[in-house]
């Protein structure tokens, strides 16, 4: 039996559910001081003194420090890797600010004391003189005539322009029998990671930097600790240990990091900061908060022949990482999975006096899929076709697909996928108890509502990313070790944050190598053991690591196979190979297992000439296309139409994400995604007051749902292998955000279609519900 | 996360905390602590001494008292909410404190502190003030009983004063009397956007509402319209009379006072149907 396909659990689960995992906050090296920073409360201030006096004598605090302390630390500001255009204003970003505060969070000092509590306590007594000036916080108030700036040299708060248009828009759209406008607004997200961020760096007397971070991206930083630093990168680790989640918000190069790396230095003593949840609320990223407007363009039974979108996307006060790429990773989605022949994307990014954005899982095509979904919705509306016919009409079906925006996807099938969701929900059943309860007037109303998405994940060719100015690769680095007693090591360039890559590395190699998963050991997170790799994000793990990790298997199992051939005395193509073993065609019963090649590898004693010693292998893999998962899911909603109340009664999530490596798993990946996008559709919102405070700053009021909110879903799948990698997988990290949010809205909207509402800002609050309803019938 | 310094002292009597409260300065009690430690994390609240009366012996109990039942202070919300006692002769108050929050919150929290807190969000004080129930608070000029139409004075303020030590709760047995207490929140772990109590009484009924104003409120304007025959659906559009409620990410105070009053007849319904 192959281990790929099972459900095996979890390696990583008995540590992490023991309490054995080590997370950056339980480690404490001998002599650590601890970090707090002082950030502003304001939105937009002038910074016109800071009197750190008061802080600097209180007892315990080892210094005191302003940003024009440490400007001499940092030769830049923290990195913008994604310079989308030639507009772009690259503003600066500090650790610290100096001049002038951004944004209700932007850090201003930092107090260094013996203990958490001193440092902490310390930071209260830092007296800063801020001048309050004007400020603006939402996006269109942001483009606005006479808007406040957020940076003296990006006017109109302008931080970019994007567009991509293929076909003849404009005639499209003249020629039109039916058009759709409608206007969307993504609002702002605050990822939450359950274990919030956290950094501490040790220097010794060589000056060699071990940075111990709760980060996605170990080698990333390490590049980017170099580049705002200016530490060579040999001199630099960076080790990611268990790291309690991130969707996005961890792959970002954050000032903490900088600010405790930069001390760590100067002062000689390892130098710890550890993120409280309020912090983080407004430290780390957000997510979203676009403004969206597309239109359609049909003919008279709904055929779809254009889309036009334009974008307004925050990117609050500063680029973080890859802030103004965030829209672009949707940029080719606004068509979903559906046939058009003109297609026109515009994007203006906008500073906001707000923290700033940056990818929040899915990043792009969340939004992209939300736009396109609600979109046909409302063109299924005006041309009088269901929510099933309107998509059935439009929907791709031949693979590959050439598809407008000017990508091609790999394969699929999606009309199966919308059957099997069909026959999972029982629609005939469900469309008539709507009917029931809509004849008799029902309190609680019943909405259906779909998503039928196409997503690109597997970032990414490396060549599209440098065609779009992104500043790294997307290849990925993966080496097999096959040890001299029969064991393997896995050293993986991408690190986990709680995807089970251990699990799911080691039944490839498994199947490869003819060894047990339990022989897999798999290492990651540790530049110094995996020193190169392009880190977790957009899905890739599998679709571009796990690949790697089947082409290093395969140059394992050449050279075992030469070994092999060498110690039977005969050629290597005479050589069956089979779970692990090769045997001699002919003769099965003389025959080496790979574990026995590996101990005359490494003994050496009787190698092919000319052959180096040992048996392990690296292979870097540059994916040739994106990886196109695809599917439909379905939300039921229960309307309460005097409260407004919105009970999610059922969910059902047809996926197709290739071939399926540990089932378990996938569902574990659907399962999150699906409750992240739900939360957009109900229950999330980041607001601000228009003073630019941060209202939501805590658990209390930003409404993360818990398991008690959300029904048990309903799974399955359809499987379209990718033919683009040999795996023919696609990822799964990001499909359940992608899908949901839409699937719920509609599905709101649906409920609500006898009152006459077509329209509804998220998250779909019981207020907005009961306003939209008393709007309707007035 | 991190709260500001304070020192801390557990009370073997409550005569202990008493004297404690009296001798130490700006001394909270800790009961529960979940009101009074998430302020200090956030450091909304900097009490210079905790004086910790969790370990009291004999404050946690639910019994028959003449008419009534008492509660000790110190009862978790767990143990009124699964009291066979009080579901059966007074099971508004057993319902609520199940309603509360969470399981951790369930098993941590009092009904003292929940009381005693006075946040006009808190599900008990609603319900309370609707039963008419009596408050015993015990100082250093000893016991008084003050009725819970008394006790609720503001946003976090009662009529406690800083030395007195809330004892116990002390409710009606309702016999047959129907009731309800419908809480209206986004997540089940969240505090109401708006909760209503009703209990039937003399062919009317009693009426509490929480989160509409800075204490607990009784709707009286609709418990009058009932008492002169109007029907639960019309008495109901007075539930909002007098409240003041406000606006914040749960609800606008306009939409408090819709519901409140889609909530109230609702309430009526169930209550009155018995
Ligand atoms: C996540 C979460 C969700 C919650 N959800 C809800 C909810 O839905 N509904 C709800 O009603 N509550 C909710 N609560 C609050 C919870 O009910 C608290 O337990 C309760 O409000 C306070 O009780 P305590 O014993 O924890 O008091 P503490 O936190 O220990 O004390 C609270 C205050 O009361 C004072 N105090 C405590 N006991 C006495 C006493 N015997 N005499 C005088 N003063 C005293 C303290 O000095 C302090 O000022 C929630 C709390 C949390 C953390």
């Amino acid at each position: 039996m192959t281990a790929v396909g099972q459900s095996v659990l979890r390696k990583e689960d008995a540590k992490l559910l023991t309490g054995q995992g080590t997370y950056v906050d339980n480690l404490h090296p001998a002599g650590t001081v601890f970090v707090s920073i002082v950030r502003s409360p304001y939105a937009h201030a002038r910074i016109n003194g800071i009197d750190v006096s008061a802080a600097a004598a209180a007892d315990g605090v080892v210094g005191v420090y302003t940003g024009a302390d440490l400007e001499s630390l940092w030769s830049g500001g923290l990195p913008c890797f994604w310079p989308v255009s030639d507009d772009i204003k690259l503003v600066k970003h500090l650790p610290l600010a100096t001049d002038r505060a951004r944004y209700a969070g932007d850090g201003v000092a930092v107090v260094v004391a013996e203990t958490r509590v001193a440092a902490k306590d310390a930071a209260e007594l830092v007296q800063v003189d801020y001048e309050p000036i004007p400020s603006v916080t939402d996006v269109e108030a942001a483009v606005a005539d006479g808007a406040p700036l957020v940076h003296d040299d990006a006017p109109g708060n302008q931080a970019y322009t994007w567009e991509l248009v293929t076909g003849d828009v404009d005639k499209v759209f003249a020629d039109a029998a039916v058009t759709v406008k409608e206007r969307y607004r993504q609002q702002r997200l605050i990822p939450t990671a359950m274990e919030p961020r956290g950094v501490l760096c040790e220097v010794n007397a060589a000056g060699d930097v071990t940075v111990i971070t709760s980060t996605q991206g170990p080698h990333i930083m390490r590049t980017a600790y170099t580049l705002v630093l200016g530490i060579p990168e040999a001199k630099i680790r960076v080790i990611a240990p268990d790291v309690g989640g991130g969707f996005g918000s961890k792959l970002d190069v954050y000032a903490e990091d900088m600010i405790v790396i930069g001390l760590a230095r100067k002062l000689g003593r390892p130098v710890k900061w550890t993120e409280e949840r309020s912090e983080a609320n407004v430290a780390t990223i957000h997510g979203r908060d676009v403004i969206q407007e597309i239109e359609l363009a049909a003919t008279a039974e709904g055929k779809i022949t254009g889309v036009r979108t334009r974008l307004r996307a925050a990117m609050g006060a500063y680029l973080q990482a890859v802030t103004p790429g965030v829209p672009l990773l949707g940029a080719w989605l606004y068509a979903g999975c559906y046939d058009v022949q003109a297609y026109d994307f515009h994007c203006t990014g906008v500073f906001t006096n707000t923290t700033p954005t940056d990818a929040y899982r899915g990043a792009g095509r969340p939004e992209a899929t939300y736009a396109i979904e609600r979109a046909i919705g409302a063109l299924a509306r005006q041309v009088g076709k269901s929510a099933v016919e309107i998509r059935r009409l439009n929907f791709i079906d031949s693979f590959p697909a050439d598809i407008a925006s000017g990508l091609q996807i790999d394969s699929g099938d999606y009309h199966a996928a919308l059957d099997k969701g069909l026959e999972v929900l029982g629609y005939d059943a469900v469309l008539a108890e709507q009917a029931d309860r809509r004849a008799a007037n029902d309190r609680k109303q019943l909405g259906i509502g779909f998503s039928t998405y196409v997503e690109m994940c597997g970032l990414a060719p490396s060549r599209i990313l440098g065609a779009l100015r992104y500043g790294a690769g997307g290849w990925e680095s993966l080496s097999v070790r096959v040890l001299p007693t029969g064991t393997v090591q896995v050293m993986s360039g991408t690190t986990p944050h709680g995807q089970g890559h251990a699990t799911t590395f080691s039944q490839i190699v498994a199947d490869r190598l003819g060894v047990e998963v339990s022989d897999v050991e798999f290492l990651s997170g540790d530049t110094a053991v995996v020193p190169t790799g392009m880190d977790t994000y957009g899905s890739r793990s599998l679709p571009v690591g796990g690949v790697a990790l089947y082409h290093a298997s395969e140059k394992v199992v050449a050279k075992a196979r030469e070994i092999a051939a060498h110690q039977l005395e005969v050629a290597a193509d005479d050589l069956d190979y089979e779970a692990g073993r090769f045997s001699v065609k002919g003769s099965p019963d003389k025959g080496m297992h790979v574990k026995e090649a590996a101990y005359v590898a490494w003994t050496a004693h009787n190698l092919p000439d000319g052959m180096e010693p040992g048996l392990e292998a690296t292979y870097v893999y540059d994916p040739p296309n994106f990886s196109w998962p695809s599917g439909c899911h379905i939300a039921v909603v229960e309307v309460d139409t005097e409260t407004g109340d919105v009970q999610l009664a059922r969910y059902v999530a047809v996926d197709d994400i290739g071939n399926v490596i540990n089932p378990m798993i996938v569902d574990g990946q659907v399962h999150g995604g699906i409750a992240q996008g739900v939360a957009q559709a109900l229950w999330e919102e980041a607001v601000y007051d228009e003073d630019g405070n941060l209202l939501t700053g805590s658990l209390l009021n930003y409404l993360v749902p818990s398991a008690a909110e959300l029904p048990s879903y309903e799974l399955d799948r359809t499987v379209t292998p990718s033919p683009t990698n040999p795996l023919g997988v696609k990822g799964v990290g990001e499909t359940g955000t992608i899908a949901s949010t839409p699937a719920v809205v509609n599905a709101v909207l649906d409920a609500l279609e006898p009152f006459g509402v077509t329209d509804i800002d998220m998250p779909t609050s019981p207020e907005r519900v009961w306003r939209a309803i008393q709007e309707a019938k007035r | 996360m991190i709260p500001a310094e304070f020192e801390y002292e557990v009370a073997g009597s409550v005569d202990e905390a008493i004297e404690l409260l009296g001798s130490r300065e700006d001394a909270k009690l800790l009961a529960g602590g979940h009101s009074l430690i998430p302020a200090m994390k956030l450091r909304i609240a900097r009490p210079g001494t905790l004086v910790d009366i969790g370990r009291i012996a004999g404050l946690s109990y639910v019994r028959e008292d003449g008419d009534g039942i008492a509660i000790g202070a110190l009862t978790r919300h767990q143990d009124v909410a699964t009291s066979e006692l009080l579901r059966e002769h007074c099971g508004i108050v057993a319902h609520t404190a199940g309603e509360i929050g969470d399981p951790q919150v369930r098993h941590r929290g009092t009904i003292g502190g929940s009381v005693s807190h006075g946040d006009p969000a808190s599900d008990l004080p609603g319900v309370l003030l609707t039963l008419d129930a009596e408050l015993v608070a015990t100082g250093p000029g000893g016991e008084r009983r003050i009725a819970a139409a008394d006790f609720f004075t503001g946003v976090f303020e009662t009529a406690l004063g800083p030395q007195d030590v809330l004892t116990e709760i002390r409710v009606p047995s309702l016999g047959g009397a129907g009731w309800a207490y419908l809480k209206f929140s986004r997540r089940a772990q969240d505090w109401a956007t708006v909760g209503v109590a009703a209990v039937a009484s003399n062919g009317g009924a009693k009426v509490g509402l929480v989160s509409m104003g800075a204490t607990p409120l009784r709707a009286s304007a609709v418990e009058q319209a009932l008492a002169s025959g109007a029907d639960a659906a019309a008495a109901a559009e007075h539930a909002d009379e007098g409240a003041e409620p406000s606006s914040d990410v749960a609800g606008s105070a306009d939409y408090r006072r819709h519901l409140v009053r889609v909530l109230t007849r609702r309430a009526l319904e169930q209550a009155l149907s018995g």
